[in-house]
């Protein structure tokens, strides 16, 4: 074994996976997490614990794994996160713990979200439940949305002693993790709803088919339910579009619509009556993970695939390994290509769109070298689908309907990063809805965050 | 769960069925809409909320077969259950927030087509609730699709009756009765509200527009989760876009581009034609026509 080297992970073949929505990647074995997890120096100061949001004892989990005793790695990673499985698929490990390592210096950093994973599966598959033992302590919360942030946030007070519900204004519970994230990356019914049954076996109600600011306000959550605490962890919101001509042509869908009806009413299995409109040739526009899972559903679903982003592939704000996976499928890559225009048939059905060559000039505010049109270059790609994948802005439906929430100037509810405490109080917020679109992994810890400030609040207040 | 307390059978294709929903009926007001799944494998559908009653919980609602969902919808009884039953979604009608006195001030006109009438129903009652009596024009096809005579007439200040082929009241179409209202008998109004197919708004909100009669429109584009975060159900409003299940349902008529709402309203024809053969001809769907792949 070549201790510079990460042990390999198995896939499954990139010809095959296309045209299913089978997970890819397989995950370690026994033998391969033990190997891989003597790989670790065990630092005593360990620089990946501070790469990782919600802080996992890394080292600690991983002394565990090579040991060989899953149980008590699972019990080390408990104690800072409630849904590991989700965690070591779809977090940017690469930024993060993984990209502070100190093996990463000279070789490969460890694979601690493959190890992470590892562990949960294990546990998952061998029923078992780590321990938490929490005493009731009669005070009850709210927690809005059952995304990587409520979830977080509903298992920590709940381990913590409160009696948590989340309201869902979905169907399904998983928020993002549901609707969101496609089966092939994350499945499911093997890891996202036993994740979800976990924090329900904390303690947790989770109600769904209510829409706070709608069904019930949080007023009326807080005067007349009984809650106490209030924490607002709703998520991203509505789509954007680019607002060039022809974008409400049939055929033209948000990434947001495509991957919905694709993840969370299954429109890709027969028997599901809920339909979607596969394509035959379909332009994905933008270039973040979302983008990439939007590209993969519709190759999956038959069509040829193409990613039109306006920068250059060193600036594709989706993680490495969702970019490589895409290529391996077969999504085909149109960099420095920006759309300008969405031609249509005499049924307004798209029949293409028309494109702009770009150059990047100099960095802008995001430190990114800005594009900039090239002129006399336009040309036309003949697709019949177009899937907008641009980004969301936040949705209304709470802000508008509780007084006294302050908003800021992109709509996001106002909240302090250290304990999502925002302008009412009693009232706490994290994850999306205050950040703008992010990370799963980022919405934990502020669902983590959130807890804490509830906790401190809530003490505070009984005193 | 959410059990089915009451299904009827209001005309061919019409159906109206008693929900207990607690939540909804403690919440909606008129303009409001719901989602309805059947079950585990059903669409998300959006509804028409027609009445509801607080105390009891109960959330009245009124549907059509448009495809295969409502077509197994409308096979429920008394004593089933929908999976999911959320709400309300969309904006209250602008008159219940508006200053009641205002409100009183103003002369409306509601226009109800075919299934339409059920989400005009609940905005007459409330208007009746404020002692504010209104004219109401009611057209169906025929006299057989004409739905919810009776409870209109209970709510109404006028109720005007039109049949498309003359089988019952008026002969013609609802935008000739505002017409004879508007031009032979001088009435006048400050405030149109009309609800029913999109062509039938889209022809309303042209003939008001000659009448400077400013014109409210319900739309019912195609959704999939109601609250803002797929985009599906977007349409043009003027010079922006919009989105009918978190900005509308009701929109000014007048800024409504119909041509595009009515075009996206098409998108899923096929599929859905096909889905609805399936669903009506079960087993013996698969006649070997080719067209299926299979």
């Amino acid at each position: 074994m070549d201790v510079l080297k990460k042990v390999p992970v198995r896939e499954q073949d990139a010809k095959v996976r296309a045209t299913n929505f089978e997970e890819v990647c397989y995950g370690y074995n026994k033998e391969e997490a033990m190997e891989e997890a003597s790989r670790c120096l065990k630092c005593k100061n360990a620089k990946c614990v501070g790469g990782c949001p919600v802080s996992i004892n890394i080292p600690g989990f991983i002394k565990e794994v090579e040991a060989g005793n899953f149980e008590a790695a699972a019990d080390v990673i408990a104690e800072a996160s409630a849904l590991p499985a989700v965690c070591g698929r779809v977090c940017p490990q690469e930024s993060q713990c993984e990209g502070q390592c100190i093996r990463g210096i000279k070789g490969e950093p460890i694979s601690i979200g493959k190890l992470e994973r590892f562990v949960a599966d294990w546990s998952r598959e061998n029923g078992f439940v780590p321990k938490v033992t929490a005493e009731k302590n009669g005070h009850k919360v709210a927690v809005v949305g059952s995304g990587p942030a409520g979830l977080t946030c509903a298992g920590d007070l709940a381990k913590m002693g409160y009696d948590v519900t989340i309201f869902e204004a979905l169907h399904e519970p998983g928020g993002v993790l549901t609707y969101g994230i496609p089966e092939f990356r994350l499945p499911k019914s093997a890891v996202v709803q036993p994740e979800i049954e976990n924090v329900r076996k904390l303690g947790v109600t989770i109600e769904t088919d209510v829409i706070i600011g709608k069904s019930v306000t949080i007023d009326e959550l807080m005067d007349e339910e009984g809650f106490e605490a209030v924490f607002i962890g709703s998520g991203a919101g509505l789509p954007k579009f680019m607002g060039i001509p022809g974008e409400n042509a049939n055929g033209v869908f948000s990434a947001n619509e495509y991957l919905t009806r694709n993840n969370l009413m299954k429109a890709f299995r027969e028997d599901y009556d809920t339909p979607i409109v596969a394509g035959k040739k379909v332009a994905v526009v933008g270039g973040g993970n979302v983008a990439m899972d939007a590209a993969r559903t519709a190759l999956r679903l038959g069509a040829d695939v193409h990613i039109v982003y306006r920068r250059s592939e060193a600036e594709l704000p989706a993680r490495v390994e969702e970019v490589h996976h895409a290529k391996e499928e077969g999504v085909i890559f149109d960099l420095l290509t920006n759309p300008v225009e969405i031609l249509t048939d005499e049924n307004d059905w798209v029949k293409g769109i028309k494109v702009r060559k770009m150059e990047l000039g100099e960095p802008d505010a995001s430190g990114r070298r800005r594009p900039i049109e090239i002129e006399g270059s336009d040309y036309i790609m003949d697709v019949d689908t177009v899937i907008m994948s641009l980004g969301t802005s936040p949705n209304p439906l709470i802000s508008s309907t509780t007084e006294g929430l302050e908003v800021n100037r992109r709509k996001c509810i106002v909240a302090d990063a250290a304990n999502g405490q925002t302008s009412r109080p009693g009232v706490f917020a994290g994850g999306d809805a205050v950040t703008g679109a992010a990370t799963v992994i980022l919405a934990m810890e502020a669902g983590k965050h959130g807890a804490q400030g509830i906790h401190e609040y809530l003490s505070k207040k009984a005193e | 769960m959410y059990q089915i307390l009451k299904a009827e059978q209001l005309a061919d294709k019409i159906y109206l069925m008693d929900v207990k929903a607690p939540r909804v009926a403690r919440s909606c007001q008129p303009g409001e809409f719901v989602i309805v799944r059947m079950d585990e494998k059903g669409e998300r559908i959006p509804l028409t909320i027609c009445d509801f009653d607080r105390e009891q919980g109960i959330v009245t609602i009124v549907f059509q077969i448009v495809g295969a969902s409502t077509l197994r919808m409308a096979g429920l009884k008394a004593g089933d259950a929908f999976q999911d039953f959320v709400g309300p979604l969309g904006q209250p009608s602008e008159f219940v927030k508006e200053d009641l006195a205002e409100v009183k001030g103003r002369r409306y006109l509601f226009v109800a087509g075919g299934v339409g009438t059920a989400p005009v129903y609940p905005q007459v009652k409330w208007m009746k609730e404020h002692g504010i009596d209104v004219d109401v024009i009611v057209g169906a096809k025929n006299k057989d699709l004409l739905i919810l005579e009776k409870e209109m007439e209970s709510v109404a200040g006028n109720l005007y009756v039109t049949t498309d082929d003359g089988s019952y009241g008026r002969h013609g179409m609802v935008t000739a009765v505002i017409e004879d209202l508007v031009k032979d008998q001088g009435k006048h109004y400050d405030v149109c509200v009309a609800i029913g197919p999109m062509i039938m708004m889209k022809f309303v909100c042209k003939l008001t527009k000659e009448l400077g009669l400013p014109t409210i429109v319900s739309m019912n584009p195609i959704m999939v989760d109601g609250t803002g975060m797929c985009g599906a159900c977007r349409l043009t409003v003027g010079d922006e876009v919009k989105f009918a299940c978190v900005d509308g349902p009701e929109f000014d008529g007048h800024l409504v581009d119909f041509d595009e709402a009515m075009k996206r309203q098409q998108m899923y024809k096929t599929e859905e034609g096909r889905a609805m053969l399936k669903a009506m001809e079960g087993d013996t769907h698969h006649g070997g026509c080719g067209n299926c792949g299979d």
